[in-house]
């Protein structure tokens, strides 16, 4: 039996037709900047990507920049000049790195922003600081305010980023009228390869590129572009229709939630409260640790991830879940991601393997 | 396969009675040579075999380097050979759990003037404690270590013995373990020599085959303990006189930490005035942590005829030589009472690599793993408290009865 996934916001699995139409592209010398016919090839095809993205994103297609993924959109998006930056306190990595003297904004219990906080904050800065929100979290796909927070960073004359890695493709994203300067977005959580991603970055705005070299992307990030990359990243943006990720996913979350909620009534979800993405639930089971339940719903065929894994594979605490007040919950909760290969079975099958293992006694003493 | 230790027929060579595939074994992974092995042969037996390593402490931190991962190569190693066997592998956090259980106590013992054994206690805790609950958690039926011991079964209880190979057994080590850890251990390597060992490796492509042999305590790497005591505990470590047994000083030393009863060379100190060179070189004979003072004495000073050790872990049964017929009734139940027969013969072995002594256990331990007391037949030297006394049956010397950590080795010489 072929094993369930569930960590669709780790990354999905590569879309079919994102599939062919990398294959179909793979051959041929194609460098986009090249003069003659085989370059002019490859400059359709990476335009084709972009307006394709464009549309996903409501931006205009110049105003995509191509990049290596969602980590290096936000560090150049990051990189724009402010006099003060304030983060809220559960961005990712990519994010929290970039910006290591950031402030961090508060979020309330359901994992929401703090607004007042935000709008205090800027209020004792000068004109022109920066501040990075995302527009859903990784880990418990709770849907940040974006629109309300534009109108306050614009009130005090910021400018706004959004990392809308998780967003794109699970909920509508309009760059025209959301009142950010820059998004940030990633190829593989829609179905893309790996290795490609792209910083919306609002017209008129100066790139800050991490490298020097040629002048691809209009000079806003050298480097010969991953074609075969980009022509699958365009692929998955035309297929990532978030109405349907939403019919899909939906009934699929409400499902498990109630499942779980009636046989574990101690278990605790995170971001209920509050409008979240239809694929992704973050659930504690109390006294259990996070990697127990990941090794053992492994072991039983299911995929599902916590926290966030270094590269050695060694599961930290949430970081995410801790700002939320969690306490000792956030080394208990594991995170639940489903896409659009996932079936009513798979979620049976997760319930089943999840249920088992609380009901199941464990000599193991949680020791911090 | 000569590597596994005896097992009634019918039963599958980790002593199950089910096929190997339904059998699903914990290996616990260093990524070192002897694991990766433990886990290859498994493997090939068919077994459903899940790697775990450990994540004990930052590797970044311990040889404090900037921005270093804090994972060492050993995990990569790990998850490399996993990958090549194709079985299932996870790291797990063990940092805090590794810093209460085995560091802070490694600090501890140091400044109370005692030589610590790291490995006892990691085994004890983090391995064979909650390594092994999380193996129970994953419906394993056994946890596999790479361990050079042998574990047999004799009327329907489990026992340890030392391994095969003189120069590689670790029973020593394993003092601790408990008869319950037992039951759900599984030793695969404890019939092999470390040639053998290699030779599995090379014989299943692995690429950590020619690894050398991990020399130090893990989370001392360049062998620096002091070091690495004087970070876990600033402040803690300070100097002090070196003195003769008659009280004379004869030097300063920088903490008491970096002294070892029984330590002859480095330390940093001058002849003697008057003193008769021919009673030989000086040897670190006492510490005195409260008064920070190092005593040094001539070495048959270091000669100590009893000991005392305390969490005194028994795997030995009620086997008492004197005892002898069918265990039955109420002689079986003596079986888990985990005490010895007061006065009864041992081989006691004082330091890993030193040869086990003849001595006595007298004393009953508390249900709670009290203190006994061993006397020796020989005096033996330089034994320091912090160390393991691990004992050993009288009339089969390979057959480990447990032991305890040494308390106090008097010496007649105050310190």
């Amino acid at each position: 039996m072929l094993d369930t996934y569930l960590d669709y916001n780790a990354t999905a699995p590569l879309r079919d037709g994102v599939r062919r139409a990398m294959i179909d592209a793979m051959g041929p010398p194609a460098n986009p900047s090249s003069v003659h016919g085989y370059g002019q090839r490859a400059r359709l095809m990476v335009e084709d990507a972009r307006a394709s993205i464009a549309r996903r994103v409501g931006s205009m297609p110049e105003e995509i920049i191509f990049t290596s993924g969602g980590t290096e959109a936000n560090a150049m998006a990051l990189r724009q000049p402010c006099s003060a930056m304030a983060i809220s306190g559960i961005e990712h990595a990519a994010v929290l790195e970039s910006a290591p003297s950031a402030h961090h904004l508060p979020v309330d219990a359901a994992g929401v922003v703090d607004l007042t906080a935000l709008d205090d904050w800027l209020g004792q800065q000068p004109r022109g600081a920066g501040v990075a929100i995302m527009a859903a979290n990784n880990e418990t796909g709770v849907i940040q305010p974006m629109a309300e927070i534009a109108g306050i960073t614009a009130r005090h004359g910021a400018w706004l980023h959004c990392d809308a890695v998780q967003g794109l493709g699970k909920m509508p994203l309009d760059f025209s009228t959301m009142g950010v300067s820059s998004l940030a977005l990633s190829g593989h959580k829609i179905g893309g390869p790996t290795g490609v991603g792209a910083l919306v970055l609002k017209e008129g705005m100066p790139a800050h590129p991490l490298s020097r070299g040629g002048g691809q992307e209009k000079n806003r990030r050298p480097g010969t572009e991953n074609l075969i990359g980009i022509i699958g990243f365009g692929v998955a943006a035309m297929l990532a229709d978030p109405e349907v990720f939403e019919a899909h996913c939906r009934p699929l979350q409400q499902q498990l939630e109630h499942r779980l909620g009636v046989e574990a009534p101690d278990a605790v979800i995170f971001g209920q409260a509050a409008r979240r993405l239809a694929n992704t639930t973050s659930i504690a089971m109390p006294g259990r640790l996070a990697e127990t339940q990941v090794m053992a719903l492994d072991l039983a065929g299911v995929a599902i991830s916590a926290g966030a894994a270094c590269s050695s594979g060694k599961v930290r605490s949430s970081h995410v879940l801790e700002a939320m007040g969690a306490g000792d919950l956030a080394a208990s909760a594991i995170r639940i991601s489903s896409g659009w290969d996932t079936t009513a079975n798979d979620i049976d099958r997760l319930a089943e393997a999840w249920l088992r293992l609380y009901k199941q006694g464990s000599s193991f003493n949680p020791i911090d | 396969m000569t590597a596994r230790a005896n097992h009634p027929q019918g039963l599958n060579s980790l002593g199950f009675d089910a096929a190997p595939e339904d059998t699903r074994v914990v290996v616990a992974m260093s990524g070192g040579v002897d694991s990766s092995v433990t886990a290859a042969l498994l493997k090939e037996e068919g077994y459903d075999v899940v790697g775990i390593t450990l994540q004990l402490y930052d590797h970044g931190e311990a040889i404090r380097a900037k921005g270093a991962c804090c994972a060492g190569a050993d995990i990569h190693d790990a998850r490399v050979v996993a990958g090549r066997l194709g079985i299932r592998h996870f790291v797990l956090d063990y940092e805090s759990r590794f810093q209460q259980q085995v560091m802070d106590d490694f600090a501890d013992s140091y400044l109370r003037g005692e030589t610590p054994i790291p490995c006892v206690r990691c085994n004890q805790t983090v391995k064979f404690t909650d390594l092994l609950a999380t193996a129970r958690d994953l419906g394993a039926q056994c946890l596999a270590t790479g361990h050079y011991v042998r574990r047999d079964v004799k009327d329907g209880r489990a026992t340890l013995l030392r391994g095969i190979d003189d120069t590689k057994d670790q029973s020593y080590f394993l003092f601790a373990t408990t008869p319950d850890q037992l039951d759900y251990l599984r030793f695969p390597l404890g019939g092999m020599d470390k040639d053998e060992t290699r030779e599995h490796a090379r014989r299943f492509g692995l690429s950590i085959a020619e690894k050398p042999d991990s020399q130090d305590i893990c989370f001392v790497p360049n062998g620096r303990y002091g070091d690495v005591v004087r970070r876990l505990r600033p402040g803690a470590v300070e100097k002090g006189e070196i003195i003769y047994h008659d009280g004379t000083v004869l030097g300063q030393h920088d903490g008491v930490i970096d002294y070892t009863i029984g330590q002859r060379k480095g330390l940093g100190i001058g002849g003697i005035k008057d003193r008769d060179e021919t009673e030989g070189p000086l040897y670190v004979i006492g510490i005195n942590p409260e008064k920070h003072q190092v005593v040094v004495g001539e070495r048959a000073m270091l000669a100590c005829h009893s000991i005392l050790i305390n969490e005194v872990n028994w795997l030995g049964g009620d086997a008492a030589p004197d005892e002898s017929g069918d265990e039955s009734g109420d002689a079986a139940d003596d079986a888990h009472l985990n005490t010895p027969k007061e006065g009864r013969r041992v081989l006691a072995r004082l330091r890993n690599t030193a040869p086990a002594m003849p001595a006595r256990i007298t004393g009953w331990p508390d249900a709670a793993g009290g203190v006994a007391e061993i006397t020796l037949d020989e005096p033996q030297f330089g034994i320091a408290a912090g160390q393991a006394a691990a004992l050993y049956d009288a009339d089969d010397p390979d057959l480990l009865l447990g032991g305890g950590w040494i308390v106090a080795a008097p010496t007649g010489v105050a310190s």
